[in-house]
């Protein structure tokens, strides 16, 4: 294949990792901005939005597009009530420790994985895209599908903006990262926003999981890879800033993609894992954290 | 520094001892509690102890899928041999254990078998990365080890004497029995895209020296990371003049690879031909799949029954519990990985051939075993082996049958070529029986 076709497929590839991972890392960088709890099951949440999206899609027979967007709208539902009881029944419980809660997520990261092998199975299991088209370019075709994952992802993180930036629930997420005593002494219910925020993290991750459970199937490993990623793109980003996030997942999931295709994937993941070892060493608090953090 | 350690050691070195004591004295009592009950009717009854088989299984990890195939075939192949009296008037009973497809696991688990159940051998393993893990272990353990994995590393002399492939053909027979039929029918350049461990090599130099044999060639290889997920990527490595794509891909995400590999080249696609390990467990009217329509597969045991099929057949697929479209009886969507499990059934009945012709009374009998099985040559279609006759090479330890070759079309697979014996058969690599029992 000659370059210029080649290019354009590296980039549609590394455009729909990129869309993923930003969604997918927000949610972790969410949960340690405002809480400081460094979720290890983060990629957990992100298989389960898979595994419940099959399930929902499944409910609905005859109109895939249907039973796809019942599974948009359910399986972050599910996911997010899952976490808001794991927040109660184990990080409440820890106080938000740093380091209790980083063990107590492993924990949590096996028993979702092995609930769901145990319940699921051990199969890949597909879920039908709910527009089927594939786009022609004169070199290869493309999964027209995977268009609408990239307008998607967009979307989402545009209404995550503004939610954080526009709304009172925003503010007052935002009062409680920055300051959680003080943010308290004026009121606002800090373990509630803290449940409410370990909620969106763990939906934002599911969601995510949905839109790319056409492309790839649902399989109770696949929590692994995204959750790697994720980290990887909050380090460099800086842990908590959210606008590094987007635009270290933008950088790491392009990059990925072209990488990949012009040489080797495993070259791509060596340079993204230097990267962060970079940034750690000359930039800890990441590319776009607080100095001061 | 130095004083500290010098301080606290001791108390720790105390705590230690304490502790190691007291697992000693559990793990002892354990054992010992384990044994005696079943050590009195040993010596008294010896020959209706039951025989202890380990089964090696992939639950969990990326050969899961197959693990759970294994799983019940192993288990209805023992449900048969007992109903049929046991192996020399002895019940069978199968010990499984979880090896996660994992090499380092998998020894540990062979190691369990020998030292903790109290196995007469070790059975099962699929995924050639544990094989190749597990192999050494069972050699310096002196425990028979029966695999069901399709991997060279049996007949390339790679492992030892107590590891054999009696039930099932290695990749590198069934290239050479089908690389003719390719050149042939399909093509003559060849681009191959497999997963980047031990079982891709094997294809990738097999078939590559298969082809060339024919006048064809192998033009690019793609090796791919088992553990991958999108393999959009990789299609744009494969040369334009490509005639066949030959692709053999496992793991969880191998209908993606199918669903990708469609939407890259819509209908303007080279031939293909691929082993249908790109497919094992997976439904072939699965969305996405409709690409595939009029693509080749290999199939060591067709999966659609087709139009004839022999009575051996029909039986075996009655006791596993899969239909005439090789899916469970209880769900026509949980598709069996039927090319590969047939192996499970047939190892079992060679064990018990092998038990019986060596008069099998326990561990101590391990060598004589192995022995017995290689003394072993033809094996005619039967009960014990459905998927076809076979003949077994006893230097090299390595099972040769017959392949097929399978078209797509109807959202079915039915066989248009079926590969002889000797089609499959090339020079041994190894004398295992000169090797020290």
């Amino acid at each position: 294949m000659e370059f210029g076709p080649h290019l354009l497929l590296a980039s549609l590839e590394g455009a729909v990792a990129a869309a993923v991972l930003a969604l997918t890392a927000l949610g972790l960088s969410l949960v340690f901005g405002v809480m400081r709890v460094v979720n290890v099951a983060h990629g957990e949440f992100f298989m389960l939005g898979a595994v419940l999206a099959w399930w929902f899609a499944n409910l609905v027979v005859g109109n895939p597009a249907l039973g796809f967007i019942i599974a948009l709208v359910g399986a972050p539902l599910v996911v997010g009530v899952m976490a808001l009881i794991a927040d109660r029944l184990v990080l409440r419980r820890l106080h938000y420790d740093p380091e209790a809660t980083i063990v107590a997520t492993i924990g949590m990261l096996y028993i979702l994985q092995q609930l769901a092998l145990t319940f699921y199975g051990p199969d890949a299991r597909p879920v039908v895209a709910p527009i089927n088209f594939r786009v022609n370019f004169p070199w290869f075709g493309y999964s027209g599908y995977k268009f609408i994952v990239i307008a998607a992802a967009v979307v989402l993180m545009l209404g995550v903006w503004l939610l954080l930036a526009r709304t009172k629930i925003g503010l007052i997420m935002r009062a409680t990262q920055y300051d959680r005593e003080m943010a308290q002494a004026f009121g606002i219910p800090v373990q509630r926003v803290y449940a409410g925020v370990f909620a969106l993290g763990a939906m934002l991750a599911a969601v995510a999981a949905v839109l790319i459970v056409p492309i790839q199937q649902a399989h109770y490993l696949m929590g692994q890879d995204p959750l790697l990623l994720s980290f990887i793109v909050v380090i460099i980003g800086g842990l908590g800033s959210l606008r590094g996030t987007v635009v270290a997942a933008i950088f790491i999931g392009m990059s990925d993609g072209i990488i990949s295709v012009f040489f080797s994937p495993t070259l791509a993941k060596i340079l993204a894992t230097l990267l962060v070892a970079m940034v750690l060493v000359y930039r800890p608090a990441g590319l776009f954290g607080a100095r001061t953090a | 520094m130095v004083e500290k350690k010098r301080t606290t050691a001791p108390v720790t070195g105390v705590g230690r001892r304490k502790v190691i004591t007291g697992l000693a004295a559990v793990g002892g009592a354990a054992v010992g509690s384990r044994l005696l009950p079943g050590y009195v009717p040993y010596i008294q009854a010896q020959s209706s102890e039951p025989i202890r088989v380990g089964f090696q299984v992939h639950r969990t990890g990326i050969g899961a899928a197959y693990g759970r195939w294994y799983d019940r075939t192993t288990i209805a192949a023992a449900q048969a041999i007992n109903d049929a009296g046991g192996i020399n008037g002895r019940p069978l009973e199968i010990v499984a254990e979880d090896d996660g497809t994992d090499p380092k696991r998998g020894a540990e688990v062979v190691e369990k078998f020998a030292t903790q159940h109290g196995c007469d051998i070790a059975f099962g393993t699929l995924f050639s990365h544990v094989v190749i893990g597990s192999a050494p272990r069972a050699g310096e353990l002196k425990i028979p080890y029966f695999v069901v994995s399709e991997g060279h590393h049996v007949a390339s002399g790679g492992l030892n004497r107590y590891t054999l492939q009696p039930g099932i053909t290695d990749v590198k027979s069934q290239v050479i029995a089908m690389a003719p039929w390719v050149a042939s029918n399909l093509g003559k350049k060849v681009t191959m895209i497999f997963p980047d461990f031990a079982f891709g090599y094997d294809h990738r130099d097999n078939f590559a020296e298969a082809i060339k044999a024919q006048g064809g060639e192998v033009i690019e290889t793609v090796a791919v990371p088992p553990t991958e997920s999108a393999f959009f990527k990789y299609f744009p490595k494969i040369p334009k003049e490509t005639e066949v794509l030959y692709h053999v891909m496992v793991g969880p995400a191998v209908l993606t690879f199918v669903k990708e590999m469609g939407e890259f080249y819509g209908a303007n696609r080279p031939e293909l031909f691929g082993f249908i390990d790109s497919l094992e467990a997976v439904d072939l009217n699965s969305p996405g799949l409709e690409f595939l329509d009029g693509s080749y597969f290999w199939e060591g045991h067709p999966r659609y029954a087709g139009d004839n099929p022999s009575a051996f057949e029909l039986n075996y697929r009655e006791k596993v519990g899969v239909d005439l479209n090789g899916a469970s009886r209880n769900d026509p969507k949980d598709v069996a990985t039927y090319s590969h499990m047939f192996g499970c059934w047939e190892t079992l009945h060679i064990v018990k051939a092998g038990m019986e012709a060596a008069g099998y009374q326990g561990p101590a009998d391990r060598a004589k075993l192995v022995e017995a099985v290689e003394a072993m040559t033809d094996m005619p279609e039967s009960e014990a082996h459905p998927q076809g006759a076979k003949v077994f090479n006893g230097k090299t330890h390595q099972a040769f049958g017959h392949q097929n070759i399978t078209k797509v079309g109807d959202g079915k697979l039915s066989v248009v070529h079926r590969t002889s014996i000797e089609d499959g058969l090339y020079p041994d690599e190894v004398d295992y029986t000169t090797q020290a029992l």
